[in-house]
């Protein structure tokens, strides 16, 4: 079982879990959160690259490293890992935020001890999912990843936290209730008796009207997590009472969870279906692009704006999944890791800028410019990025996807690409309205002048993401390239394209 | 008479030898030595339930008393889970027991839990209503004298009042069906009305017959609508009392529920029984979840929770089938080690300082922050969060009820219950909440818990984490059910 790398992303974390809780000092469990996500950002670079070798030497199986440990025998279920470009490039962005997420956590307080221990389990969370091709496991480890949300931001959050805790994990609890409907649905109808997701879309055997009721359940239930419209009302409020590295875990790599579990199992295995009704869940997440942007537009927290923003980013990742071609897909992807980090690095700043100012109303700031010029350069940076500036990542993105977008010639989603499309103008707007309001301009208030500018593990953890950032707006075809490694012509073949 | 038919009643036998045990030592001893009689009857219950593990276990089906009595595999291994759960029940109960007003009844409430545990194995092991019906009574009327255990306290009173003429009436009821079964088939063995059932025609006499038998047996796990007694009994009872009620009563007349629906009404599943299980299962879960938002006394919180929790445990028989039943064994096995770990806590609490409410457990985790851990994993499993038993007791429960189905009307019915989770886990995180999230001066100040107390809390623990991750026992109960 441990010769196989993949496991390690998951005990890498249990062993982390079990170094921090014999941590005495805050020291300590700094060193060890740090170790530990060097560890697997080391990993994850080496499968990279391992990776990127075993294709270049012709290896075309659908998943590498594929691995099946029998679990819970009489029923079939298994601990099956395997991983193709589009898993690797999530693990190493998770890596990525969870790095830079405990440097963001370097004063955490009260009980630092803990909140490490329940980041770090809400990590295992992600890196099991990321790496499990089993539906059970899957969703066990989608689960995992969902709870230590409620005690993270119930407990060390600022403003309505205890109402943003209850009401995030009851809906994406509720979101999770319909998928385990949904995934024993597919297990008995696909009848293998098997929960494996390659043998299920290989035989492609579920009935289609099972398919029909099963879909929406698959793509709802993975969809609230992807901030879906209308079920995104958690994430404002939920994201702008998480302390900063939560927010920067639950945007930059939880919601991705959503897009990805959409892809791999709701469209993967009920492909009928997902031709069928795409229709029905492309005008909700057209909605959720253009309404979360216009709603970026009127907010006056920092951190509520960057919640709409990524209702509206993380719903064009839908939006280009449902596309159901490869450019959109591989833009749908692309997004993923783009919207990640530069959301991580928006929600690393913010918390950076309310440490010092004491507020995020962009209504009581003004110049920072001036009072902390690394800071300010870094959030216009990650403003850029994320209005789509070439030779960053936004822009190679949504290119991508609406190009991809195009190629769908039906009306209804030529209409809606062209509705998405002017998110982009609305992005630009809110954008440079903070960048105005907040960076720019005469100083509002005396007593912000006497603030510092950012110490050397801020430093560290927004230089990780801007270079991470520029990386893919200026390499975009290696990425690419990755992210096309996954789309055997199996998978085409059962979709239909 | 062939009296080697006796030795087919192994666990019978040995949980009488073990009563009789404790209770010539509480009649005869000294009253020093009597300070021990707790260990002693845990040592031998103890010594009881591991030798129900390694050598009572039958190698098939095997009756006795003309069939009037059964056991096989399946059988012994639930009596072996309610034993697991009986001893840890026992164990929480040490300090408790020897408490000032406790302290001169203790071996009355040792030899009270043996004999009802008696009638419950005797329930389980029926083939024949009579038997049953000995096994119903052997085990709720001991149980009204338990509750009725702290002399003191009016509500305690009032709770044995109200559950003996409920257990009465309701025993008056299932009778009435009784009556009417035999009427229709002229004998009270299973086989044989299940015989005349499979091969008649639906009349309305079976239907009331059966109503009345699913009222009686309702009550025993509280099911909506026979579920009034339970918040009263739960609140009034002494702890350790409600923990075996709600646990231990309601695993065995779950269990024997299951086998009377499949194995006496099985023919007439579509026919008859089908929408009234999936009505009781929707208004039990549904009711009780909603009555468990608004409560403050954490016994009443987890007397409604456990009235949802009786509904989940219904939905293994929904199934009909071999998985639905191991699901529904291993949902009474996690149950068991999860609501004992809530109780244990709770139980701690009450002893050192009285308090139950649970606005008082605000900011229990600066106080006592083991206490508020095992806590927080028992809500976190009965919730049916994963890593923890309770997630895969409900993922299987869930699939045990959609085994083999094409009917889209289970899909629905399973759709409730899990929407149903998500209001459970409001009122579990609400507990949570208290504990963790309040920034208020915690109001139970640190104390240690008594060492037995500790034991028991390391043992749900253990078991909460264990049951679920080790696939063995899953595996192990289900094979056994194929």
């Amino acid at each position: 079982m441990f010769s196989n790398p993949l496991i390690y992303f998951v005990v890498i974390p249990v062993i982390m879990l079990l170094g921090i809780y014999l941590c005495r000092n805050m020291a300590q469990i700094r060193t060890v959160a740090v170790a530990g996500s060097l560890c697997l950002l080391g990993l994850s670079v080496w499968l990279l690259v391992d990776y990127l070798g075993l294709r270049a030497a012709g290896d075309n199986a659908a998943m590498l490293y594929r691995g099946d440990w029998t679990w819970f025998s009489a029923l079939n279920i298994k601990l099956s890992v395997g991983v193709d470009g589009i898993s690797i490039a999530m693990l190493l962005l998770s890596s990525i935020i969870l790095l830079t997420g405990s440097f963001a956590s370097w004063k955490i307080n009260p009980l630092p001890k803990e909140f490490f221990l329940w980041l770090i389990l809400l990590s295992i969370g992600v890196f099991g999912f990321f790496i499990s091709i089993d539906l059970f496991t899957m969703f066990m480890f989608y689960e995992v990843a969902l709870i230590p949300m409620y005690l993270l931001i119930g407990i060390w959050g600022t403003g309505r936290k205890e109402y943003s805790a209850m009401k995030l994990t009851l809906m994406l609890m509720g979101g999770s209730a319909f998928l385990m409907l949904s995934i024993i649905g597919i297990y008995y109808n696909a009848g293998l008796n098997s929960w494996n997701i390659l043998e299920i879309a290989q035989a492609d055997t579920i009935d289609h009207s099972w398919q029909m009721f099963l879909f929406p359940m698959a793509f709802v239930g993975f969809g609230v997590l992807g901030a879906m419209f209308p079920f995104h009302t958690w994430s404002p409020d939920g994201h702008a009472c998480a302390p900063t590295a939560v927010s920067m875990l639950h945007a930059g790599v939880l919601m991705k969870l959503g897009g990805y579990g959409c892809f791999r199992v709701a469209i993967f295995l009920m492909p009928y279906a997902a031709n069928e009704l795409a229709w029905i869940f492309l005008i909700l997440t057209g909605i959720s692009v253009v309404y979360g942007a216009f709603s970026a537009c009127v907010q006056t927290d920092l951190k509520y704006i960057n919640a709409y923003s990524s209702v509206s980013h993380c719903g064009l990742v839908l939006f280009a999944i449902l596309m159901l071609n490869t450019t959109a897909m591989t833009g749908a992807i692309m997004q993923m890791l783009s919207h990640g980090l530069m959301t991580a690095l928006f929600f690393a700043l913010i918390g950076m800028i309310y440490g010092r100012t004491h507020t995020r109303d962009i209504r009581q700031m003004g110049g920072l410019m001036k009072i902390m010029p690394f800071l300010a350069v870094c959030y216009m940076i990650a403003g850029f990025a994320s209005l789509g500036l070439p030779g960053l990542s936004g822009f190679v993105a949504e290119m991508t996807i609406f190009v991809g977008s195009f190629e769908n010639t039906h009306t209804l989603n030529r209409v809606f690409t062209i509705i998405a499309c002017c998110s982009i103008v609305i992005t630009a707007v809110y954008i440079l309205r903070v960048v105005g309001k907040l960076l720019l301009g005469p100083v509002y208030d005396k007593h912000h002048e006497e603030l510092t500018d950012a110490t050397w593990w801020e430093r560290t953890s927004t230089v990780t993401l801007i270079i991470c950032v520029a990386a893919i707006g200026c390499f975009p075809n290696f990425f690419a390239n990755l992210i096309r490694t996954t789309f055997s012509p199996e998978i085409f073949k059962v979709l239909g394209m | 008479m062939d009296y080697s038919q006796f030795l087919v009643m192994k666990q019978e036998i040995g949980l009488l030898v073990v009563f009789l045990l404790v209770f010539l030592y509480d009649t005869f001893m000294s009253k020093r030595a009597l300070n021990s009689i707790q260990g002693i009857s845990i040592i031998l219950f103890g010594l009881l339930t591991v030798c129900g593990f390694c050598c009572a276990a039958p190698s098939g089906v095997q009756t006795a008393f003309a069939g009037m009595y059964e056991t096989s595999p399946v059988i012994a291994c639930i009596k072996n889970i309610l034993n697991v759960g009986v001893l840890i029940v026992l164990v929480q109960s040490i300090t408790w027991n020897n408490s000032e007003n406790q302290v001169v009844r203790r071996g009355e409430f040792l030899e009270l839990i043996l004999v009802t545990l008696f009638g419950m194995y005797l329930m389980i092991s029926a083939r024949h209503f009579l038997l049953f019906i000995i096994g119903l009574e052997a085990a709720s009327l001991p149980l009204a004298a338990l509750v009725a255990f702290e002399k003191n306290k009016y509500e305690s009173h009032e709770a044995a009042i109200k559950y003996i003429l409920t257990a009465v009436f309701s025993s008056a009821i299932f009778m009435m069906g009784l009556s009417y079964i035999y009427m229709l088939s002229g004998s009270l063995y299973f086989g044989d009305i299940a015989a005349s059932v499979a091969t008649q025609q639906v009349s309305a006499l079976l239907i009331v017959a059966l109503a009345f038998v699913i009222a009686g047996v309702g009550f025993k796990l509280s099911l909506v609508p026979f579920h009034l007694w339970t918040a009263d009994v739960y609140q009034g009872a002494p702890t350790s009392v409600t923990s075996y009620l709600s646990v231990i009563s309601k695993g065995s007349a779950a269990f024997a529920f299951l086998v009377i629906l499949t194995q006496v009404f099985g023919a007439v599943y579509s026919q008859v029984w089908e929408w009234m299980l999936y009505a009781l299962i929707i208004l039990t879960i549904t009711v009780g979840n909603l009555f468990a938002l608004r409560q403050t006394n954490m016994k009443r919180f987890l007397a409604f929770s456990s009235i949802s929790q009786a509904g989940y445990i219904m939905l293994g028989i929904v199934g009909n089938n071999a998985m639905g039943m191991a699901s529904l064994m291993f949902y009474i096995l996690v149950y068991i080690f999860s609501n004992l770990a809530a109780f244990g806590v709770i139980q701690s609490i009450e002893n050192a300082t009285g308090k139950l409410d649970m606005t008082d457990y605000r900011g229990l985790y600066k106080s006592n922050p083991k206490l508020s851990f095992v806590m927080m994993l028992a809500m976190f499993s009965l919730a049916g969060i994963p890593p923890f038993a309770g997630f895969f007791s409900k993922f299987f429960i869930f699939a045990g009820a959609l085994n083999g189905t094409t009917s889209v009307a289970l899909y629905v019915l399973v759709l409730i219950a899990l929407i149903n989770t998500i209001i459970s886990l409001f009122y579990y995180l609400l507990v949570v909440k208290a504990m963790f999230l309040s920034s208020d001066e915690p109001v139970i100040p640190t104390f240690k818990s008594s060492c037995s107390e500790r034991i028991a809390m390391w043992i749900t623990v253990a078991g909460i984490i264990a049951l679920g991750l080790v696939s063995c026992f899953y595996n192990e109960i289900l094979l056994l059910c194929r």
